[in-house]
């Protein structure tokens, strides 16, 4: 594939990058930080957090910067009050949404959800809980998981079908009846194509996918098998 | 055997309506874009698509089971559980909301004591909501059995639902 | 030659027609149907056999006329004998006075109902049997496709859509021809053509009488598209709870392929192209182009996020053209009349005609087409006929749950994409809801929310969240336990799923509340603040005094 350098700006600042990129990898390469949870180096791109939604020039609406490529002449800003608004208020709907208590939470110090919280300057949830009653399913010898603090990124499911290739995990039903599943929601104990490599639990952001026997705090998450792993496919 | 054949699952029974559903994925070649067609020819042979039903899918579509419940969960005009023996269905399209359908549904719930998309315990009565007919012009509607009732009213969907009662009684 | 064989069919039929006196046109949509009218038609049979006179008259299968409250219809020759209401005990009336009704049964067709349409997309509407080919051809089916095959170009053809002005009929209006071009230009060994058939709507039923009444003006739509962007499939992905539409779709399809309107080398020309349907499976999402295309791949009605858009990467990462049926079945009246009288229909941007499902609180409920530009007073007050019962008009419903409500100090409003934009409405696929004094706004707004909660699909964070906390906000408040505040997060909540959410379901989800907060903003104060409902719809609230009554 061919793929030619273009310029353009990102928050006042001149920068270059193929057009093959994406604005958002282009915005790390250059030390800028957009705020994310569904995406993940090495795994498709969804562009369904919508918490990377920047302000494009010229553009009808705003735009998800893990989704789109860069152009030429592009002025990029990733961060205004309005921006900021918006992420805080689809991070506290996710906090509505499951069941999260930090302080009890595996996770807790090691979320993603909580650290983009703590950017956002989020102190207290101004939305009605909306209290679901999720399972917990403890029924795998090494792994558990708590679908009150799953935040429906997909990265489990991605990560299972695109690098681990058994497809254990889906999405079921649909709307905020959506959640994950394993084989036909059938226990994850019982799941027929669970190799129980565990990528899933290391590319969770939350609590949801846990290592057995963490207790409180414990749970800390490597992600940088995945770049390992790709670079090593791409190499054979 | 042909090629596309050679690896087709042994159907759940001997139930012959298994032969519509292999001839739906066959007619598709086995693709995995035939698993909706395959779906609802399963939910029309036998009025709902069970646990045994998803795996032969899985397998004849060679989809991972995760796949399969996956999508079979996604779409309403999928339902995993037995209906009723009579079905009624009360259309909740705009047309039918502005000429009173919450009513007549409230009436039929009070009157089978039973939540829309649920069955009454006897199994005889299934009360299902649909989101638009497209049968505006004759609002409010409700489809009895597959028989629609044109400019309905509570009474009149109570009626009804009370002679299925009595005859299932009776 | 293709034409030689147009002329062949029609020539057959007419003769077969000679001898026939009368030609009784039984409606049969779903509306009259389910008043009754395949009953009517068999007692009709019975009746003409009974009387000797089934070599003289003839019995057919008609298609929608619209005015689905009168049915079942029975038309006598054509558009101005009608009698309504026909039931089986008035049939031997009927037979004996057919050709001077009584006033009992005759409907009266001088009406503005039928008065002030134009009809291009739902010509002979009513006189075709949508069962047969023979028909649609002595009609002239299918000379547009010869046409476009025989006289023009695929680009000439793309050039014919593009000088009409034609825009897309499913919602958001993007012009027709602009996308066949963008199509017609990519790159790809194989293309696709998809019509969308998934009238996912509620309150919209356009697209199921188009497709029941005029399956093979469908058919010759996509075909003509197919030959226009190089594409050698087409599917029409149709709503499961259709069924009608599904049968009558495949049967034309067996039809065509038949007599070689579809398969190898139509009509003796290169081009080759086939149809297959596709079952929808009750998902509102998969009317948004890239749900829709996981859908026919056989997942789940996800979007994705658009760049690359359907017209370079679609089904299974091929060009795909999409359009909604009532978009394709404006193709053969173009082709066959002209850009230019096309465009001579409608107002400056909007041009053409434009079917509507009118209904709810106004007196004649059904099927209209009318010229873009008509005005909403003239929809409601003249072809609707007023409100029944003496009741006051108070809004009118486009464009579902990704519309608004238009009050009534718009009615003057002419109906064109930009105009219903500007009120904060949209065009949409065509549903028309008439709503009266008995309406309460904030409860419409809550229903419309229920209903985008219910069908988000769940990918996204704002849609699949904030449906629920903006339907959680709409319940408190029609049930009197909001505060002002609750009032201000609900406005929020809107801005925010408006402009950050994945697919076009997201993004307009939050439009029946901004309309209804910018029209009837004092029945949301009421509700919050006096505990008052002034329609007296919410239970849980104070009524007004005539319905305490």
């Amino acid at each position: 594939m061919n793929s030619n350098v273009v310029t353009l700006s990102i928050n006042g600042k001149e920068v270059s990058g193929r057009d093959d990129e994406t604005i958002l990898e282009l915005a790390l390469e250059n030390g800028i930080q957009i705020p994310r949870l569904c995406y993940l180096e090495g795994l498709s791109i969804v562009g369904a957090c919508r918490l990377c939604m920047v302000e494009v020039l010229g553009a009808k609406g705003l735009i998800a910067a893990c989704a789109t490529r860069i152009t030429e002449g592009m002025v990029v800003q990733t961060d205004s009050e309005r921006l900021a608004e918006y992420r805080r208020s689809i991070l506290e709907m996710l906090f509505a949404e499951g069941f999260h208590v930090c302080s009890v939470c595996v996770a807790n110090g090691h979320c993603e959800l909580q650290t983009q919280a703590a950017h956002a300057g989020i102190d207290h949830i101004d939305l009605p809980y909306l209290y679901p009653r999720r399972k917990v399913d403890a029924s795998h010898r090494l792994f558990g998981l708590d679908a009150n603090r799953c935040i429906l990124c997909t990265r489990c499911v991605r990560v299972c079908s695109e690098i681990e290739g058994a497809r254990t995990w889906s999405v079921s039903g649909r709307g905020i009846e959506a959640h994950i599943i394993s084989d036909f929601a059938t226990p994850w104990g019982e799941s027929t194509t669970c190799t129980s490599c565990g990528k899933c639990v290391q590319v969770c952001p939350t609590g949801a996918l846990f290592m057995k026997g963490a207790s409180t705090a414990e749970l800390e998450k490597r992600t940088d098998f995945l770049s390992w792993i790709t670079a090593m496919r791409e190499q054979r | 055997m042909l090629p596309s054949q050679a690896n087709v699952p042994a159907p759940p029974s001997d139930d012959k309506r298994w032969r519509i559903v292999t001839a739906t994925m066959r007619r598709h070649g086995f693709g995995t874009d035939a698993l909706i067609e395959t779906l609802h020819s399963v939910q029309e042979a036998f009025g709902y698509i069970d646990d045994d039903a998803l795996r032969f899918i899985a397998r004849g579509l060679r989809l991972p089971p995760s796949s399969v419940y996956g999508v079979a969960t996604f779409y309403n005009y999928f339902t995993l559980k037995p209906q009723g023996e009579h079905t009624c269905v009360v259309c909740m399209g705009t047309a039918c909301y502005i000429k009173g359908a919450a009513h007549i549904l409230t009436a039929l719930q009070n009157r089978l004591s039973v939540k829309a998309g649920e069955t009454t315990a006897d199994k005889a009565i299934s009360l299902l909501t649909a989101r638009c007919m497209g049968a505006c012009g004759l609002a409010p509607i409700v489809v009895n059995d597959g028989e629609v009732a044109a400019q309905t009213t509570p009474e009149a969907s109570v009626t009804l639902v009370e002679e299925w009662m009595s005859d299932a009684v009776g | 030659m293709l034409s030689d064989e147009l002329k062949r069919i029609t020539g057959h039929e007419l003769e077969e027609r000679q001898p026939l006196k009368h030609r009784l046109h039984v409606c049969m949509g779903t509306g009259c149907i389910s008043a009754g009218s395949d009953r009517v038609k068999t007692a009709l049979e019975t009746e003409l056999r009974v009387m000797n006179l089934d070599g003289t008259y003839a019995v057919t299968t008609g298609g929608c006329r619209g005015l689905c409250a009168a049915g079942p219809l029975v038309a006598i020759d054509g558009d101005t004998n009608i009698a309504q209401r026909v039931t089986t005990e008035n049939v031997p009336e009927l037979v004996q006075r057919m050709t001077d009704l009584p006033d009992s049964l005759r409907l009266p067709t001088e009406m503005p109902f039928f008065r002030n349409q134009k009809k291009v997309v739902l010509e002979y509407s009513g006189n075709l049997d949508p069962n047969r080919i023979d028909d649609y051809i002595t009609a002239g089916g299918y000379t547009a496709l010869n046409h476009a095959l025989t006289e023009m170009t695929p680009a000439q053809t793309v050039d014919e859509i593009m000088r009409s002005g034609l825009r897309g009929r499913g919602g958001a209006g993007y012009p027709t021809g602009l996308k066949w071009q963008t199509v017609a230009k990519a790159h790809g060994e194989r293309k696709f053509v998809i019509c969308n058939g998934d009238e996912g709507d509620p309150g919209a039923f356009m697209d199921r009488s188009v497709m029941e009444d005029y399956p093979f003006k469908v058919l010759e739509g996509v075909t003509i598209a197919g030959y226009a962007i190089g594409a050698q499939q087409g599917y029409l992905y149709v709503r499961a709870e259709y069924p009608l539409a599904v049968k009558r779709l495949k049967s034309a399809i067996r039809q065509a392929e038949k007599i070689g309107l579809l398969g190898s080398n139509i009509g003796g020309t290169p081009f080759s192209f086939n149809i297959d349907v596709r079952l929808g499976a009750g998902a509102f999402v998969c009317g948004e182009e890239t749900a829709l295309i996981a859908s026919i791949e056989g997942k789940r009605g996800h979007p994705r996020p658009r760049p690359p858009y359907p017209a370079a990467r679609g089904l299974w990462g091929c060009p795909t053209l999409i359009n909604n049926v009532e978009t394709f079945s404006s193709i053969a009246p173009i082709i066959r009349q002209g850009a230019d009288w096309f465009a001579g229909i409608g107002t400056e941007k909007s041009k053409g005609t434009k079917v509507f499902a009118l209904s709810g609180r106004v007196n004649y409920t059904g099927l209209i087409e009318v010229p873009m530009g008509t005005t909403l007073r003239e929809i409601v007050f003249e072809i609707g006929g007023g409100i029944p019962d003496g009741r006051q008009f108070k809004a009118i419903q486009t464009g579902g749950p990704s519309g608004g409500c238009i009050p009534a100090e718009f009615l003057d409003t002419p109906v064109d994409y930009e105009s219903l934009a500007a009120l904060g409405s949209i065009m949409g696929s065509g549903g028309m809801i008439v709503m009266d004094d008995t309406s309460c706004m904030v409860d419409v707004a809550r229903y419309f929310m229920e209903f985008c909660k219910t069908e988000s699909c769940g990918k996204c964070a704002p849609c699949r969240i904030g449906t629920a906390q903006m339907h959680d906000l709409l319940t408190i408040i029609t049930a009197g336990q909001a505060t002002l505040e609750d009032l201000e997060r609900l406005e929020k909540l809107c801005d925010m799923v408006r402009s950050t959410s994945l697919c076009g379901l997201g993004q307009s989800a939050p439009n029946p509340v901004i309309s209804t907060l910018r029209y009837f903003r004092h029945e949301y104060v009421s509700h919050i603040v006096d505990h008052h409902c002034p329609a007296g719809v919410c239970s849980a609230l104070s009524q007004p005094q005539e319905a305490a009554e």
